[in-house]
């Protein structure tokens, strides 16, 4: 099985902590969505003082692995320096570094990813690398010593679910070591589902959870999709086919020439 | 609360933001001798009640707010109509740009009280948008007002109704040894209250000649929500980021420079403002973002009206004051044994 820089997940959901109508209602999604990693992104400032105070506090009293995220840099420098951040106040080498090229499509700057991924893993970080699905950049990250990819489903908040399934599919066919996690684009529980049954290890998400009319109820929703499609993966589920095939036995008829 | 303290009819309410002066006024009308103090002399901005939007929009918050938001907000036009007759019926008006329209479709969907309008009718209502929307929602029933004005004015009303005000701090806790005290201090309480947060929030104030608008205007937008709030002769409120953060000092250029953008985007005459203010604060907040009224010796405590100040303080101060005549436990009381 595969782990997370040599940890063992108890279900294969990361939720995000954004965007939530209440703190109260943050927490009922976590509790429901039974997942087992919040990610958490940081603005500077929160960390300057005791400001953010209530905040970690809140979700330290989630009682799940806290996965820090440099959300919304734009720079390696920026990336980097929000990684050490976060390192300190959460304890923890986890990082989800993200690098954004592009502001309108929150599209991956996949450069300075990789530059960024350099810098951070000599410094001691696992670094849990936000990425597309381009199998070069993600070789560059693996050899660079990333045993974790988060290739996109589809653009940051965008709600597509999984728009090249394609090459998805040759990336995981391409790694079959590195744990790999669907991060971003995910509307739906189907999605993740779908998502799931190609092999990926976990699911990330945020908004689709987040801003749901229900948040709680959603994050339930999607527990249950996540681990249908684990399930459906580990019981080797059959491959389509040109022609149909009989469901039901057909003793005592002839074979068809 | 000591039964001494009761039949003496006289109440302190410390604190002299929207929540104190709501309080103040409704203690007023059910004939208890009302003291007011404060550590300003007068509605001022150390008090998060200054920089507030001053929407009376039910509607539209009801999209991510508790459903009591909705059930309570929606007297709020109407009382600060009769205390200060400031309040301006204009409807509100939410848009998003055309890439955006799957979050005006959802907003639509988690709101009532709203007609769809198409790019003619978003014009019709305002003419300054210039056709730049498409589509938009309209919630007719929903008001606005200049919280400044509102504050000044309500003041005002409680002075001539014969409430004293005092300039001074003080601590609620050592008066109620004494007097029966209404905690109102907002997030300066922070300390002594248990649960509750302070959630930044950054906005501007600009005077811009070339756009006259007529009422609060949403525009959403999946990173830089924001709203514009017309406060006549020109200036306009825009705002406000939500940070979860107890900060209160300074607004950082990543927010101004949002908020701006955004502002530009809804209209390009924005670009030739002028800035007259820039304001930071913090709303302070329990863990559901709804109010809560606690009671603890002589000291009643109602607070955590977070973004909510100008919309539920008539029904916080109404239940306050209820609590007080009959001392049946409110809506958004909760007892101190559940702490």
């Amino acid at each position: 099985m595969r782990n997370f820089y040599g940890v063992e997940l108890d279900t294969p959901f990361m939720l995000g902590t954004a965007q939530y109508p209440s703190p109260q209602i943050l927490t009922d999604a976590f509790t429901r969505s039974r997942a087992s990693v919040a990610t958490v992104s940081l603005r500077r400032e929160a960390s300057s003082d005791k400001a953010g105070q209530y905040f970690w506090q809140l979700i330290q009293n989630l009682n799940v692995k806290v996965l820090p995220n440099t959300a919304g840099c734009h720079s390696v420098k920026e990336a980097v320096t929000t990684a050490h951040m976060a390192r300190e106040i959460f304890s923890t080498n986890w990082i989800k570094l993200e690098v954004i090229g592009e502001e309108d499509t929150l599209h991956p700057d996949v450069f300075a990813l990789v530059e960024a991924t350099r810098i951070l893993i000599e410094d001691g970080f696992d670094v849990f690398p936000y990425t597309t699905e381009d199998l070069v950049v993600a070789d560059r990250l693996v050899n660079l010593g990333c045993k974790v990819l988060m290739p996109w489903g589809a653009p940051i908040g965008s709600g597509m679910g999984l728009n090249n399934v394609f090459g998805l599919r040759a990336l995981r066919a391409h790694f079959p070591d590195i744990a790999m996690v669907i991060d971003a684009g995910i509307g739906l529980p189907s999605q993740a589902t779908q998502a799931m049954e190609l092999g990926m290890d976990a699911i990330l998400l945020n908004t689709a959870v987040a801003k749901a009319g229900d948040p709680a109820q959603m994050a339930e929703a999607f527990a249950c999709a996540i681990y249908a499609g684990q399930l459906a993966e580990a019981a080797c589920p059959m491959l389509p086919r040109d022609m149909a095939s009989p469901s039901t036995p057909v003793l005592g008829k002839g074979f068809l020439e | 609360m000591s039964k001494n303290a009761s039949t003496q009819n006289k109440v302190i309410v410390v604190g002299a933001g929207v929540a104190g002066l709501c309080v103040a006024s409704e203690l007023l009308d059910n004939g208890f001798i009302t003291t007011v103090i404060d550590r300003q002399s007068k509605p001022g901005p150390k008090s998060c009640s200054w920089w507030a939007g001053g929407m009376l929009a039910p509607f539209c918050e009801s999209e991510s707010a508790e459903p009591s938001v909705l059930k309570f907000g929606q007297f709020a036009a109407t009382w600060w109509q009769e205390k200060t007759g400031l309040v301006r019926q204009n409807g509100s008006l939410v848009i998003a740009n055309n890439r955006d329209h799957a979050d005006l479709q959802r907003f639509a969907k988690l709101t009532q009280n709203h007609v769809s309008l198409n790019q003619q009718q978003v014009s019709a209502l305002e003419p300054d948008l210039d056709g730049r929307f498409v589509r938009g929602l309209y919630y007719q029933s929903e008001a606005h007002l200049s919280p400044r004005d509102a504050l000044n004015k309500l003041r005002e009303n409680l002075l001539i109704r014969g409430a004293k005000f005092l300039t001074q701090q003080v601590d609620p806790q050592e008066l109620g040894k004494q007097h029966l005290v209404i905690d109102c201090r907002g997030i300066k309480a922070k300390s002594s209250t248990k649960g509750l947060r302070g959630v930044k929030g950054e906005m501007l104030i600009l005077r811009c000649p070339d756009i006259n608008l007529q009422r609060p205007i949403r525009l959403l937008h999946p990173r830089i929500p924001l709203y514009i709030v017309p406060r006549g002769n020109n200036v306009y409120m825009i705002g406000a980021t939500m940070i979860e953060s107890g900060a209160r000092k300074y607004a950082t250029a990543r927010s101004v420079m949002e908020l701006l953008s955004a502002a530009y985007a809804v209209s390009p005459s924005f670009g030739e403002a002028e800035i007259l203010e820039i304001g930071v604060d913090s709303r302070p907040a329990f863990s559901d973002n709804l109010p809560k009224v606690r009671h603890q010796g002589n000291v009643i405590t109602a607070n955590g009206l977070y973004r909510h100040g100008f919309l539920l303080a008539p029904t916080l101060a109404k239940m306050v004051t209820q609590y007080l005549v009959d001392e049946v436990e409110p809506e958004w009381f909760e007892s101190s044994l559940s702490n």
